[in-house]
């Protein structure tokens, strides 16, 4: 009682506050639970977000490493020449329809796959795990076998099974098309629709695995026809699974070098932002414009991964309660 | 007596669910007849088939490329395919330097460095990091996890100038330590999300449980949170592993003979001279062989950590 009214009756003394005390801990407490993240997201920052703000800088520098004498401020010159120059559009355009035609076409291949394999049958672990197989060789190994085994126009395997299955109808003149030279970026989409489907396949058959049967079953008991439930119950549920790897598969997809590197050294019109960057930094020597491109790149990914971190927010929520 | 076949009789007696056409039963339900189509255990002969035949469609590069690897240079080269050509070890003995004396160990042995030590310095960072965003919570954590997906998110090529200049001026150019840090900021983010997916799966329960008991936090980790984690941290080793192996762009750029990995090696196999389609083969299969191991060793866990802990 006395040092209650004693403590307010001497405002201005200076008598420790519990409440500072309380505040410290509370703050140190805090830098305890953060010391472990801190090592992971000082390393992520340095290695990542310093190299970017260095690339933005030299964005707007004219600097060519063959001519160091001739570097000077060039403005906005550097992405005019990004959007205007014929090569860089062509390699936005290539760009976009590589990773729309890849995401779409293995999104929809792997729908199916992973309908089937959600069905008990035989066998069904080693058919998963053939079926796994093509994401799991090197990028730049599967891209060498599609060129040189497959494609090859005298000895790949597409053009043997053609000359094959001519012969068993008596000819000898079966069509042996160049398909690497005729339709080279149908090609790359080709193998990178190859790579790819395993990992779309993966996460729908995951979302196929976690949606709740009571319903489903329900459906059946009233009569729905199979279509019916696959297109009320089952698509609206993998809806979410779609959108998670669609966008994941574009982020990786977007940033694809192996591929045009290895079946087509960009030539022929597919050379793909990230190559045309390659080659314009490491054989032009045009540091000033690379850098632009890459800002560019950079700009069209985030717009891509606003999407993708909302989907993956959503499906993040019901865990965050914890 | 019952009027049953003793077929029915048997399949009759007391089973606990209602749906009962087992394993054993294989087609057949529970009065004899043919499994309804809402049971689960129904073999699906059609749907079978056709995943079949798809796996086989999708395996077949794989499955032609093994096989050429041990077929002669002028039986690859063969139109049509000769699928039952003597099977031979020539090409990996070319591949292995046997007339041409170049050894593809250096850039084995350069991408296991590589991708051994980037994975341990990935879990290194990742694993304390991860138990600061799930176990014992940051104040902000969600933001922060988008801060470290939002870095993955961010394309190689942006920032390869800059690196390129750095390791240039700092002498680090074909040095396989610059590549290990660029691999650990490339899979960090990855290995964070994954693990945070990991030790979330650790018991409330159990933690508070110990907490009261007064365990410290070395007992704590040991005890309760290795086990149920462990699993968890080997498939984020694995998946980091092949990401680390797979990389070309940045050991291409930053790389040369010295500290060049095993797909700088193979970029030399771009361009074709002469008869070389067993040796290509039988390259791409010894440089897929860790890969390969690594994603069966770890694919159960391959969907949660290809996208990054948000489907399980």
């Amino acid at each position: 009682m006395t040092t209650a009214t004693a403590r307010i009756s001497r405002p201005g003394h200076s008598a420790p506050k519990p409440s500072t005390n309380a505040k410290a801990r509370e703050r140190a407490l805090a830098w305890a639970r953060r010391a472990p993240l801190l090592p992971a997201l000082i390393f992520l920052i340095i290695v990542t977000q310093l190299p970017f703000v260095v690339t933005l800088f030299i964005s707007f520098l004219n600097w060519n490493s063959l001519r160091p004498d001739q570097t000077g401020f060039a403005g906005l010159q550097n992405y005019v020449q990004v959007l205007t120059d014929p090569d860089l559009r062509q390699a936005i355009f290539t760009t976009i329809i590589l990773t729309v035609s890849v995401v779409l076409v293995s999104l929809a291949i792997g729908l199916g796959l992973a309908l089937l394999l959600d069905k008990k049958f035989i066998g069904r672990g080693l058919a998963r795990t053939l079926l796994i197989a093509p994401f799991l060789v090197v990028p730049v190994a599967a891209a060498l076998i599609w060129k040189h085994a497959l494609l090859n126009p005298t000895y790949g395997l597409i053009n043997g099974a053609l000359t094959w299955i001519w012969s068993l109808f008596g000819s000898s003149t079966p069509p042996q098309p160049d398909l690497l030279s005729q339709a080279p970026l149908a090609a790359v989409v080709v193998s990178l629709v190859w790579q790819w489907t395993p990992f779309m396949m993966l996460i729908l058959l995951a979302g196929l695995q976690s949606r709740p049967m009571d319903t489903v079953e329900a459906a059946q008991v009233d009569g729905a026809s199979s279509w019916d439930i696959f297109r009320h119950l089952t698509l609206p549920h993998l809806r979410q699974y779609m959108e998670l790897g669609g966008l994941l598969g574009a982020i990786y997809i977007v940033q694809n070098f192996d591929a045009v590197f290895t079946l087509t050294s960009g030539g022929l019109g597919t050379a793909n932002l990230p190559y045309a960057i390659y080659q314009t930094f490491y054989f032009a020597n045009e540091y000033g414009l690379a850098s632009a491109a890459g800002v560019v790149v950079v700009i069209g990914t985030i717009i891509v991964a606003t999407f993708a971190l909302r989907t993956v927010f959503s499906l993040f929520k019901k865990e965050a309660a914890r | 007596m019952s009027t049953l076949t003793p077929a029915a009789r048997r399949n009759t007696a007391a089973s606990p669910a209602g749906f009962d056409g087992g394993s054993r039963r294989g087609r057949f339900g529970k009065f004899g007849g043919a499994k309804s189509r809402m049971d689960p255990t129904r073999n699906n002969t059609a749907a079978g088939l056709a995943a079949w035949l798809l796996a086989l469609l999708f395996a077949a590069p794989v499955l032609w490329m093994i096989l050429t690897s041990f077929h002669s240079e002028t039986d690859a080269a063969t139109n049509p395919p000769s699928i039952a050509a003597n099977l031979t070890l020539d090409a990996y003995q070319e591949f292995f330097g046997a007339t041409s004396g170049v050894s593809p160990w250096p850039p084995l042995i350069n991408s296991a460095t590589a991708s051994i030590f980037s994975t341990v310095l990935v879990l290194v960072l990742a694993i304390p990091a991860a138990y600061a965003l799930s176990i014992r919570p940051v104040k902000k954590w969600t933001d922060v996890m988008f801060f470290f997906l939002s870095t993955k998110m961010m394309p190689v090529v942006a920032a390869i100038l800059p690196l390129y200049l750095f390791a240039k001026t700092a002498g680090a150019l074909d040095n396989i330590w610059f590549l290990i840090l660029m691999y650990t900021s490339m899979n960090l983010p990855i290995a964070v999300w994954m693990m945070r997916s990991f030790l979330a799966e650790v018991p409330v329960e159990m933690l508070e449980a110990a907490q009261i008991d007064g365990a410290g936090l070395l007992l704590t980790l040991r005890k309760i949170i290795a086990p149920v984690a462990m699993p968890g941290i080997a498939a984020t080793a694995l998946i980091c592993f092949i990401f680390s192996w797979n990389e070309l762009l940045l050991a291409r750029v930053l790389t040369g003979v010295v500290a060049g990995t095993a797909p700088v090696f193979l970029t030399g196999f771009v361009s074709s001279q002469g008869l070389f389609l067993a040796k290509v083969c039988a390259a791409a299969v010894v440089i897929s062989l860790p890969v390969l191991f690594a994603g069966f060793a770890a694919q159960d866990k391959l969907v949660q950590g290809l996208s990054l802990g948000a489907v399980k």
